[in-house]
């Protein structure tokens, strides 16, 4: 059976299974179980308004169950196990791997990483989102800078090899370099250097994305504060990082964090690019080059990265708990 | 509100010149792949892309025939045309361009200019004019028809040749279907399951609503790295395996925090009015979630829905695991990263055509769609 007639299919199967699940669990709980009608009505009616929540949900609960904490659970077990998972090796895998010159590497460049992406996506979005305010063109100037957020990061990477490519006929910085006169230099050999190189793609694609929200956010500012500011006598600098800066703090640090999780898991930059050589590995890309060879270490890597995330990840929990109160 | 009296003028002319050396430098690699893809590979190799609209000088070779060789004298003689040769002949069609410069070693392909007489190895001599005609001559006979290498301007060159390869010949035609077969499915069976979900979170009360609600924020950020191992061993016990059906499932869970989180957060905005009157009309829930709250709420599916085709679409690392790694299985992101940058790492016409067929949709989704796609962002993350 061809793949399309297969996903065909399956869209019938499941668009149909929900809403005839949703659909059957109703009538049942409203008709069979908990009739309104009998000796008391009125607690049958509240009984299934009781139940009713747990059937829109169920679906729902049991995909996130299955397919998003079970594995955390799930890979921590498999974690403590060998190679071939069938030895009890309690944290031998997370001591070898503190051990891999590799494993250490990969940690610094993810350091790297999470420390100059977030940073450059932020500046760059906010810079453009306040020079776009009021702009004529500014829509287009966005769109454009915006662009690249529906490029895949394989996409992206190919589209940044034609500006590194070692041969000044095809890569721009060569050129740049040819231009003056100085030798070809492949770029993505530089040691430690060429992981900014790296960094650069992943900034040239979220730089829109911080840019949308920072743009709506500098339109959300009260114009009486701005108004009062310049009336003071402020001039534009002074209005910009005194007035508008503190009053979107809450946005910047939400697309910081956003952007921050983001760089934690995106491994396709450096595989495409390098394929973890020349220094460039960083952990999500390191555990790649475990998975389908050691499940024990590539699962012992994935629960760093989940350690490393788990700080955002309450912080997450904590500000929608806030917000719902 | 920047435009205090006397600055406006100048401080605006930095503002705009900023922003269009910005979008510049945003744009120009993409301009790059566009324009590369339309290139042939010579040509890419002999001249920067930003060239391309200028004729390139380019190398080529051919053979003189050996068998053509006249005596004169003592020597031995072949004249004939460069731009004879039926290889040539093809690439340049009836208008020549006048040979720039040639040579009779491979070492040194262009070390004379036209007009020129050559002396090479054994005595041999050669001379190219402009227009292509040459002498070779030498005193003894041809044993092999002699190579005469020679660089002439190749007019500018742009086609649809690296598309028809790379869709027929590179089992990219294969791929962008079983993209396009990765992606519906697991961008329209989440929407429904998630939408049931986020009707109850925002408009149903029941104890532990808080508690969800804050799970689901929390699933959000978890890595998708944890997920790989545990579930590909599921499937592979519960017998799905490597398969479309283990994809689908796997972008189904991943796309869901998301997709509950978005939804929930727009249907809490809905008017409370309108679904207190209908359900004090009698209407059950379920009545009010399909007839009222579903096609209110389009602005919000629509959101994720582009979101998640977007993401799936682009998606290597759910498919370089959840996906057998076999030609007729593999998505396009996966047979550009494994396969063309391995097989056809040096030809940049065909990486940059595979790139630009494989980038084509999500772009157009994006300029066609991209109102909801901001809107979706803004509710996901400003909230």
């Amino acid at each position: 059976m061809s793949p399309l007639i297969q996903g065909v299919l399956t869209i019938i199967i499941g668009v149909g299974g929900c809403i005839g699940y949703f659909f059957a669990s109703n009538l049942i709980l409203d008709k069979v179980i908990f009739p309104p009608k009998g000796d008391n009505p009125g607690r049958n009616i509240n009984r299934a308004n009781m139940v009713r929540p747990w059937l829109f949900l169920l679906p729902a609960i049991l995909a996130l169950g299955l397919y998003l904490v079970y594995p955390v659970i799930g890979s921590f077990w498999r974690s403590l196990f060998n190679r071939a998972g069938d030895e009890f090796i309690g944290f031998g895998n997370y001591i070898t791997m503190f051990g891999d010159d590799q494993f250490r590497i990969s940690l610094f460049n993810n350091f790297l990483w999470v420390l100059v992406v977030p940073a450059a996506a932020t500046f760059f979005g906010l810079l453009v989102a306040q020079l776009t305010d009021r702009m004529k063109w500014g829509n287009i100037a966005k769109s454009l800078i915006f662009m690249p957020m529906a490029i895949s990061f394989v996409g992206a990477s190919l589209i940044w090899k034609f500006v590194y490519a070692n041969n000044p006929d095809i890569g721009m910085i060569n050129a740049v370099r040819d231009v003056f006169g100085l030798a070809p230099v492949d770029v993505l050999q530089l040691p430690f250097w060429n992981n900014f190189f790296l960094m650069v793609i992943l900034i040239w694609i979220q730089t829109g994305f911080a840019m949308v929200i920072l743009s709506a956010a500098l339109r959300g500012i009260p114009e009486e504060t701005v108004e009062a500011a310049i009336i003071d006598g402020a001039n534009p600098f002074q209005i910009f990082f005194k007035i508008k800066v503190p009053q979107i703090m809450g946005t910047i640090v939400v697309v910081w964090t956003t952007i921050t999780i983001l760089v934690l898991k995106v491994f396709d930059i450096v595989y495409t690019m390098t394929g973890g050589n020349f220094g460039t590995e960083i952990l999500p890309s390191y555990m790649m080059s475990y998975m389908f060879r050691d499940d024990g270490r590539a699962t012992a890597v994935a629960f760093v990265i989940m350690l490393i995330v788990l700080p955002v990840m309450i912080w997450n929990i904590a500000q929608a708990r806030k917000e719902m109160r | 509100m920047d435009n205090i009296a006397g600055t406006k003028t100048s401080l605006s002319w930095v503002m705009n010149i900023t922003v269009v050396v910005l979008v510049l430098l945003w744009l120009i690699p993409t301009i790059g792949l566009l324009v590369s893809s339309f290139r042939d590979r010579d040509q890419i190799s002999a001249s920067g892309w930003w060239l391309s609209p200028f004729p390139v000088e380019q190398n080529f070779s051919i053979r003189a025939s050996g068998d053509d060789a006249v005596p004169q004298g003592d020597l031995f003689v072949i004249e004939g045309n460069v731009y004879e040769d039926e290889d040539i002949a093809s690439a340049f069609g009836s208008e020549t361009p006048p040979v720039a410069a040639f040579g009779g070693t491979r070492a040194a392909p262009t070390a004379f200019a036209p007009g020129e007489v050559a002396e090479l190895s054994r005595d041999r001599t050669l001379s190219v004019l402009e227009d292509g005609s040459y002498t070779f001559t030498s005193p003894a006979e041809f044993s092999r028809d002699p190579r005469i290498y020679f660089a002439s301007e190749t007019p500018p060159e742009f086609s649809l040749g690296n598309y028809e390869t790379v869709l027929t010949s590179d089992n990219m035609d294969v791929a962008f279907i079983n993209t396009l077969t990765v992606t519906i499915p697991a961008t329209v069976i989440p929407i429904l399951i998630a939408a049931f979900a986020a009707y109850a979170l925002a408009w149903m009360d029941f104890p532990g609503r808080g508690l969800l609600i804050a799970a689901v924020v929390g699933l959000l950020v978890v890595p998708l790295q944890l997920a790989l191992v545990p579930l590909l061993n599921l499937h592979n016990q519960v017998g799905i395996g490597q398969s479309f059906v283990g994809i689908w499932l796997a972008h189904t869970g991943f796309g869901l925090p998301l997709a509950i989180y978005l939804l929930r957060n727009y249907m809490v905005g809905l008017p409370r009015d309108i679904i207190e009157s209908a359900k004090v009309d009698g209407a059950t829930d379920f009545q009010v979630f399909v007839k009222i709250v579903l096609p209110l709420s389009f602005p919000a599916l629509a959101s994720f829905a582009i979101f998640q085709f977007l993401w799936t679409w682009n998606d290597l690392l759910v498919a370089k695991v959840f996906l057998p790694s076999d030609d007729a299985s593999k998505v396009m992101t996966v047979k550009i990263a494994d396969d063309l940058l391995g097989s056809r790492g040096g030809d940049w016409g065909i990486l940059a055509t595979a790139a630009f067929v494989s980038i084509a949709v999500p772009l157009v989704v994006f300029f066609t769609m991209q109102r909801y796609l901001v809107r979706g962002l803004l509710a996901g993350s400003v909230k």
